[in-house]
């Protein structure tokens, strides 16, 4: 199975319809404001992260990756009490991080989406972390444990919830 | 230039909210903060909480009618243990209103605000923030049905949070394990006063408490109305562990209301403070002159006192006038409330006043409604007015020495 691609012939690209474009994203933030409230245990997952890297890796434009960080970042941050812009640029970073990294890997196979999952969400939460401490002065502490556990149970998620995604891509 | 193309629109991206983040923080936080990105705001919740209103209808339907109409084994056994509930209650109940107008007289003579809820909304939980920085839920209903910011929100074990953005349908409430969430608690028996706060973690703990306190493990926290958002005496939760160590005490608080799972809530949307009803008190005090002057009426035997005296539901009926002079003798205003009327020891006993050697007003002393929601303070029947102290011969309470209230009075 190749891991890295050769040539930019080889590359995937794929484009969303409208519908999806913009359900999707709201669908995950409102899961994720929802669910919570009924499974306590379902706050470790950041479902509109996973969108996020899952559109990014798909679309493969570093561009398109980060607005669509930006947007669903800023839609997670008005939901709650803190400014804007907590969760909006600890996405875009990752937005088109995992657009940069769409274009070098095979973002298909599962190995590749765990680990960059996993890794995205370690990223997401120490930009999260700077700004919520350093700029909104919130009184945060990072545990290692729990954000390793928190970044594989995300990548597990994730990769089922790609599984169901993928249908809803089309080639470009 | 075209090389880092991408970097620099990923760069302006990143900086246009760094930008936007310090301005909405220099704009103070709190109502100020969410002022100025209000509108992405509203067009988020507005396209969310119509679908989370939704689900919850539709679960709390189904529910209902699995509960109403199918569901309905153990009912009957249900049935009767709620009637001996009622029962036992209803004698709590009665033990309840003395205390109650117990402490309303005192209040009376000592000049305390007292607050009273008197409306409420019931409003359910359609959501959260979605972030464990960010306790906050959503309720479905809003400013249409008069709910304002600042608001209390409590349920029906002990207080939830305040409402700190309101949209004409849904309100957000913030809860009171946030970390910018900040309670004045007492404690119940100790009556130490102090601040209860959130921690990152969703812990509650009792700020700034001194190291020499004596703070122990299951006594209940309090409101201690010091807030001017919660009424007094609304239950908070309950100590947890205590750990010394340092200038402080480190104090965990466990919430009474469980504000992991919360369903129903009530926002408090309307609150009284009145003072005690002084014209009442001065009135029981000329006509207690009045009696102590007038002719007095011979006793009747007590037992055949107590029959007609007291109406079906235990409650005594007004009497004027049969106290002995003695009963009643000018003292200094400063040491009015020292002796404590009536203890309600028994509920049993509860309204049931002996009529021998007790001041006239005693025997006009009907059941109040609870402190909680009387919606005025009665004449303080049974009470030494202000002046005056009553001679009575049983052994006063001692659990309610007006000192000990005079330093928990409302704000």
């Amino acid at each position: 199975m190749a891991v890295s691609y050769t040539s930019r012939e080889q590359i995937e690209v794929y484009r969303f319809s409208w519908p999806v474009t913009i359900l999707v994203p709201l669908l995950a933030i409102f899961l994720q404001a929802f669910l919570p409230l009924r499974f306590s245990f379902f706050s470790i997952f950041d479902l509109p992260l996973l969108v996020v890297i899952f559109f990014a890796m798909a679309r493969r434009s570093q561009v398109a990756g980060l607005l669509t960080g930006a947007v669903i970042g800023i839609l997670q941050d008005s939901l709650t009490h803190h400014p804007l812009g907590v969760y909006g640029i600890a996405k875009t970073v990752v937005g088109y991080g995992a657009s940069s990294l769409g274009v070098k890997l095979d973002v298909e196979s599962v190995g590749t989406r765990l680990l960059v999952t996993s890794g995205f969400y370690v990223v997401h939460q120490i930009i999260y972390f700077t700004i919520a401490r350093g700029l909104v002065g919130l009184d945060l502490r990072w545990l290692w444990s729990r954000e390793l556990i928190a970044a594989v149970a995300n990548a597990v998620v994730g990769v089922l919830l790609f599984t169901l995604m993928d249908r809803l891509k089309e080639r470009a | 230039m075209g090389r880092y193309r991408n970097v620099s629109i990923l760069a302006a991206a990143v900086f246009i909210q760094l930008v936007g983040l310090a301005y909405q923080i220099k704009k103070q936080t709190g109502k100020d903060a969410q002022e100025s990105s209000r509108l992405i705001r509203v067009w988020t919740i507005s396209a969310i909480t119509p679908l989370e209103k939704g689900i919850v209808r539709l679960q709390t339907g189904t529910v209902n009618l699995w509960h109403n109409y199918v569901y309905l084994r153990g009912v009957r056994q249900e049935n009767r243990g709620l009637k001996d509930k009622i029962e036992q209650l209803q004698l709590e109940q009665v033990r309840l209103q003395q205390d109650a107008s117990q402490a309303r007289r005192l209040q009376a003579l000592l000049g305390f605000k007292e607050q009273f809820i008197d409306q409420t909304v019931a409003a359910q939980v359609i959501g959260s923030s979605g972030s464990e920085q960010s306790r906050t839920v959503y309720l479905d209903k809003g400013s249409d049905v008069g709910i304002k910011l600042g608001m209390p929100v409590i349920s029906a074990e002990g207080i939830v949070g305040k409402v700190i953005l309101v949209q004409p349908s849904v309100s957000q409430v913030l809860l009171i394990n946030d970390q910018t969430s900040g309670v004045g608690t007492i404690l119940e028996k100790s009556r130490l006063q102090g601040v209860l706060k959130g921690r990152a973690s969703g812990e509650l703990v009792l700020d700034k408490v001194m190291s020499e306190e004596d703070v122990k493990t299951g006594e209940r926290v309090l409101t201690s109305g010091g807030d001017q958002i919660f009424p007094k005496g609304l239950p908070v939760g309950m100590i947890g562990e205590v750990k010394h160590g340092g200038e402080f005490l480190q104090v965990q608080v466990k919430p009474a209301a469980a504000l992991n799972h919360l369903e129903e809530v009530l926002v408090i949307t309307q609150r009284q403070e009145r003072e005690p009803d002084k014209t009442a008190v001065r009135s029981m005090r000329a006509a207690d002159i009045l009696a102590q002057r007038l002719p007095q009426v011979p006793d009747k035997p007590a037992e055949g006192e107590t029959t007609h005296s007291e109406t079906g539901n235990g409650t005594p009926a007004p009497k004027p006038a049969t106290i002995p002079s003695a009963a009643i003798q000018p003292k200094p205003a400063a040491s009015a409330g020292t002796p404590t009327p009536q203890a309600p020891a028994h509920p049993g006993t509860a309204g049931s006043v002996p009529l021998t050697n007790k001041p006239a007003q005693a025997k006009t002393q009907a059941p109040g409604a609870s402190a909680g929601n009387a919606p005025q303070p009665r004449t303080p029947v049974g009470a030494a007015p202000a002046g005056t102290t009553v001679s009575k011969p049983t052994t006063a309470p001692t659990g309610t020495a007006p000192t000990q209230d005079t330093g928990d009075a409302p704000q």
